[in-house]
């Protein structure tokens, strides 16, 4: 057997191996919520790339949407072959280019990829908290994410970006510490959560829920809501495809079958590759994560306790901003960030936006490399 | 199709300044800016001008534009610009957010233009609005001796082009001006790239001209 040197693809312009951290706060003073009720010890994981300036003026913060995690670039061995999230534009000469920038991204307060959330052991009772766990909402996330900034010793970070439920975050990042940032570049997101996006969370969360396993949150001692989740999963999906890129994609191509089936089976491509995004979400994704999280998306809405948007940044101006939508996207239509630059704008911001033509739908955050690399690096190099 | 983009689409550029690289038209509008002003380019194009200006003049630049590949070249020349009409862009600013709007080469392809110079004049304290005058004596004999519907001076365009342009004269601007109550604090008209004089030969000699309005 002849023995093979084990290379990182494209290790040239990748960060190349990193490790998720750990960092543990609120272990004495709880963290307050949004909802009322606290909680501690709360863990993030987290990983950095590049290096942290001496004047620290350097860092970005990068937030992840529903299903990411703070690998967002990278690889965790030489035999991983699937990089990190967003490494498409992480990385050296990237759009957040590690030669420049101290990049962070850590996982959300809630998930169940490393930090505190339904699926960790609550420490007063030594089991799992399902559904003991708090309710937490994008203001908690970016709390908990201002510890971990303050713990790195970053006063101002030079910019906060995200696609989609990161979209979300950085704009609450703009309303709740304006003078923690220098740049904002909410991507493909909204300013709220519309009645249509809770509609298909709400979907979701009811496949969880139908499931036989799901037995009320308390399944970790035994089987997972897989068909639960991987149903919600794949209603996710359809929802981050567009029309056109499913032709595209999929056309009505079956899959491995030169005919009908007449069975139920799979028959088309678009149904192999749902029933396979389903099936491996239910591996790294847990299901009580995921009615928390959809949930907080729901609550998500910036306007909360302001007469309208605007005033909602009227603290926020000193920010620049950079707000991108894709043409294609109907999760988050164009016109969602058309009305935040046009609240930016009436608040007397500096707004840049642009909606990129794509046909990939919401997708398009992780798929329009090129453009979104020209976009966020020149943005960043007026801001740096 | 809105007009704002036309000004990257159209190569009114021919005469551009070889020092500056800028187009006669928006050299006399620079030339009308005071040095730390804020300003709107409506149909900013490709920004040439607001990096002009914000090189030479200081001045807090914002720019409107619709086409996606002349956003992504502003924000290459490290200008605020936002993707859009002009009826979206220019509804979200707040009256008096400006020194300066300007609105150059784009009112032949307006559908409401004087919408539009309302609007410049609300969120603006002056409205900078530059035209190309098909009442051009080149014009003029052009459609005498051959029958045909002449081309703006620097707007090479044929009648069935898209965007579709519609034809005026400074004499055209000056009455539309008068009749919508926008008052005039000045021009300058342009004959290629030299200054000519507000004589009364002007209407036939002048290829562009740049109108100051006030509200």
């Amino acid at each position: 057997m002849m023995i093979v040197e084990k290379t990182l693809p494209n290790i040239d312009r990748s960060v190349g191996l990193v490790e998720t951290q750990f960092f543990t706060f609120a272990g004495e003073i709880p963290m307050n919520l949004e909802s009322g009720e606290s909680l501690g010890p709360v863990t993030l994981a987290f990983e950095t790339y590049g290096q942290l300036n001496a004047g620290r003026s350097n860092a970005i913060l990068i937030l992840h949407a529903l299903s990411g995690d703070a690998h967002a670039a990278g690889f965790h061995s030489t035999t991983d072959h699937t990089p990190g999230w967003w490494d498409d534009c992480i990385g050296p000469g990237k759009a957040f280019d590690t030669n420049k920038y101290f990049v962070i991204c850590s996982n959300i307060l809630g998930g169940c990829q490393g930090s505190t959330g339904p699926s960790s052991i609550n420490p007063r009772t030594g089991r799992h908290y399902g559904l003991s766990f708090p309710f937490v909402t994008v203001a908690d996330m970016v709390d908990a994410q201002r510890y971990l900034v303050d713990d790195l010793g970053i006063e101002k970070l030079l910019a906060v970006a995200g696609g989609s439920m990161g979209g979300m975050q950085v704009l609450q990042w703009a309303v709740r510490y304006p003078d923690r940032i220098r740049a904002a570049l909410p991507i493909a997101t909204s300013a709220r959560h519309s009645p249509m996006l809770i509609a298909f969370s709400e979907v979701g969360r009811q496949a969880i829920y139908a499931d036989p396993h799901w037995n009320e949150g308390n399944y970790y001692a035994g089987p997972r809501p897989n068909t639960g989740l991987a149903l919600a999963r794949m209603i996710g999906h359809i929802t981050y495809l567009s029309e056109e890129s499913m032709h595209h994609k999929f056309g009505r191509r079956l899959q491995a079958r030169e005919r009908f089936g007449f069975d139920f089976d799979t028959d088309f491509a678009v149904e192999g590759y749902l029933r396979a995004r389903g099936n491996g979400f239910t591996g790294r994704f847990d299901a009580n994560s995921y009615l928390y999280i959809t949930k907080a998306m729901d609550y998500f809405d910036l306007c909360n306790g302001h007469a309208n948007l605007a005033q909602a940044f009227s603290n926020s101006t000193g920010i620049r901003y950079l707000v991108v939508s894709f043409s294609s996207d109907w999760l988050y239509p164009a016109y969602h960030s058309k009305d935040l630059v046009g609240a930016l704008t009436s608040a007397g911001a500096d707004v840049t936006y642009c909606n990129i033509q794509s046909s990939w739908g919401h997708d398009a955050f992780l798929l329009e490399v090129e453009t979104l690399t020209g976009l966020i690096s020149n943005f960043l190099e007026r801001v740096g | 199709m809105t007009a704002s983009n036309l000004s990257s689409r159209l190569r009114i550029g021919q005469l551009a300044n070889r020092s500056t690289g800028l187009r006669p038209d928006l050299l006399a509008i620079a030339s009308l800016i005071q040095p730390g002003e804020k300003v709107l380019d409506l149909g900013c194009g490709e920004g040439d001008l607001l990096r002009y200006l914000q090189d030479n003049r200081q001045v807090v630049g914002r720019g409107i534009e619709l086409l996606e590949s002349s956003v992504l070249a502003c924000v290459r020349l490290g200008i605020s610009v936002r993707q859009g009409n002009l009826q979206e862009g220019l509804r979200d600013y707040p009256a008096g957010s400006f020194d300066s709007v300007i609105l150059s080469q784009t009112i032949p392809y307006l559908n409401d233009p004087s919408f539009i110079i309302k609007e410049m004049l609300r969120v603006g304290s002056r409205a900078i609005v530059t035209i190309p005058n098909w009442g051009h004596w080149r014009c003029r004999l052009s459609l005498l001796l051959t029958g045909r519907i002449p081309q703006a001076p620097g707007l090479p365009q044929a009648w069935d082009a898209a965007p579709r342009a519609r034809p005026l004269t400074i004499r055209d601007f000056e009455e539309f001006c008068d009749r919508q109550g926008f008052a005039s604090a000045g021009a300058i008209y342009l004959q290629g790239k030299r200054t000519i004089p507000d004589r009364f030969d002007k209407d036939l000699r002048a290829t562009t001209a740049v109108f100051i309005l006030k509200p």
